[in-house]
């Protein structure tokens, strides 16, 4: 991995911990299983992406992991509502 | 009870039966298709390819997700159908008959016509038994060639570099993916290939491949030149499978001729996704998508109307997010630079709206990997390529879909030398009002 990519993956990563959600945007979803396969509890993003659910559950870590590894940019993390008004 | 028939098991046919399940819950289902894998998600194959997923990563339905499903699943390969008896054969000579037919069939790369594109180590990239044979060949492989243009000869590119072969790119034009990208766009992407060890070779046109005992040995050009390798990958273009409806006369033109119902020309058929050449109501041109999102939609919408329920299905604005040589690309909306030479007709990830020349000005921003080109048209955005970040991506989307009114921001458009920042709080305070 170049030194830039890891960097991008550390930025967002950072960002996921600033508390939030995972949100995908189906459009942009192309049904790779990247995301799912990188997911260290083995939670199916993918399918929240066909479906255009949000990662609720409350077991995710939002490490941001698969946020930074999306190749098509269809997954963001969105604040909570505790953080919103920051934003 | 209603039966309904499904050719293919892309993303068009899988959409289309979970539509119809929702809607006809005791409507019989079945899906036909030759392919052994079943649905898998094809754009993946690339990171298959480059080793970033596994196999079993490409399938997003697993068993469970088919038997909640509830429908019949075949593998077979239709070869006729006649239409006026509501029946499909299939090559072992089985009948199936439907009340209702989906044909998604999607579309097949287009053969490289040339001496010896039979011998084993001329491959195409079109489903997983293709990505298969690459990586068996890359086993032994050392030296490979790559032909063709737009996102899939990329991806070639960047999966047999990933294998550690060496890598020459043709191209026949001066350079790369000239019909949708601009000279500083292309430019960007060769150089990040050439750092990545990719030899590419401008203006270079193949005459024939070369070989022993049926292997590839080498390929020679129009010009005489002699390039040696053991692997060649082309990816010039693809054609809509439509030969099942052309022999049934249905109407076809380059793709299976559907309106805006997803309606064919004959009674209870329908056609969806990459094989469907849909007719645009308002400008009455028929364009061809070959998009993983529009088929997904237009599967369903099919599926709607084959159920009973009159859904119209609009064409959006063409929009694809893609990776070129490492760099996420998004291309949204009419951004053509007309013709290009390495591909012909429509390509993978393709839409035929975005080689359309806009009548547009051109707004462009760049920094050393990021790079924005809006076309902004008399009234509104037509069409955008942003590269490297995304971050403006979606703005420009929704800009060009709603056709928004740029009247406001058109001077300082032209005369920032941030024509990025200035989109952007165009779009905020755009998104702010319609909230309002
Ligand atoms: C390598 C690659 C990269 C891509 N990259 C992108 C991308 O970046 N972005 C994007 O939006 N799109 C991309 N695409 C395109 C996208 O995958 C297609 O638009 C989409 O898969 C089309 O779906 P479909 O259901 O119409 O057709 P397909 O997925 O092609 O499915 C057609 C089905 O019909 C079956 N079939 C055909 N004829 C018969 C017959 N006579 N009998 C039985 N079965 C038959 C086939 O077996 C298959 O199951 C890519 C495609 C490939 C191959």
């Amino acid at each position: 991995m170049k030194i830039t990519h890891l960097w991008h993956a550390e930025r967002k990563r950072r960002e996921a911990r600033a508390a939030g959600y995972v949100v995908p945007e189906p459009a942009r979803c192309v049904q790779c299983g990247i995301c799912s396969f990188y997911c260290p509890i083995e939670i199916d993003v993918r399918r929240h992406a066909w479906e255009g659910i949000p990662v609720h559950e409350s077991y995710c870590l939002t490490c941001g992991e698969c946020v930074a590894r999306c190749p098509r940019g269809a997954l963001s993390l969105e604040r909570t509502s505790l953080y919103q008004r920051e934003g | 009870m209603r039966r309904y028939l499904i050719v293919g098991s892309g993303v068009a046919g899988v959409s289309a039966a979970q539509t119809l399940r929702r809607l006809d819950p005791a409507g019989e289902v079945t899906m036909v298709s030759y392919d052994p894998f079943g649905y898998y998600s094809r754009p993946g194959l690339a990171y298959y390819l480059t080793n970033e997923i596994g196999e079993k990563q490409l399938f997003p339905f697993q068993e469970k997700d088919w038997q909640a499903l509830k429908i019949r699943r075949l593998r077979a390969w239709v070869s006729r159908l006649h239409p006026a008896e509501h029946r499909l054969e299939l090559s072992d000579g089985a009948s199936l008959v439907y009340d209702r037919l989906l044909l998604a069939t999607g579309s097949q790369a287009l053969p490289l016509g040339i001496p010896g594109a039979d011998l084993e180590g001329v491959v195409k990239l079109d489903d997983l038994a293709d990505a298969r044979r690459i990586l068996n060949l890359c086993k032994r492989a050392r030296r490979a060639i790559v032909i063709g243009g737009a996102i899939t000869a990329l991806e070639l590119v960047e999966g047999l570099r990933a294998c550690r072969l060496q890598v020459t790119y043709l191209l026949r034009g001066s350079r790369y993916w000239s019909g949708v990208l601009d000279e500083t766009e292309a430019r960007l992407v060769e150089r990040r290939l050439a750092e990545e060890g990719v030899h590419i070779l401008p203006h270079t046109e193949l005459a024939a491949f070369q070989g022993q005992r049926g292997r590839l040995t080498g390929a020679v050009t129009t010009t005489g030149q002699h390039i040696p390798c053991d692997l060649a990958a082309a990816a010039i273009g693809i054609a809509p499978r439509k030969e099942l409806a052309a022999a049934a006369g249905l109407r076809t033109e380059r793709g299976i001729l559907v309106n805006d119902y997803l309606e064919t020309s004959a009674p209870d058929i329908y056609a969806a996704g990459d094989v469907a050449q849909i007719v645009d109501p308002l400008t009455g041109e028929a364009a061809l998508d070959t998009l993983w999102g529009p088929a997904r939609r237009s599967g369903a919408a099919a599926a709607q109307n084959m159920a009973g329920e009159a859904a119209r299905y609009l064409k959006q604005v063409p929009f694809n997010v893609t990776r070129l040589a490492g760099l996420p690309v998004t291309i949204i909306g009419r951004v053509g630079q007309g013709a290009d030479q390495d591909v012909a007709g429509i390509v993978r990830g393709d839409s035929e709206t975005w080689r359309q020349l806009p009548n547009a000005i051109i707004v462009e921003q760049s920094y050393e990997v990021n790079r924005l080109r809006l076309l902004v048209g008399e009234r509104a955005l037509v069409g955008a390529v942003v590269m490297g970040d995304q971050t403006l991506s979606r703005p420009i989307y929704e800009l060009v879909r709603g056709g928004v009114d740029l009247s406001s921001c058109r001077e300082a458009l032209f005369s920032s030398p941030r024509p990025a920042e200035v989109i952007g709080e165009f779009w905020r305070s755009w998104r702010a009002q319609s909230e309002t």
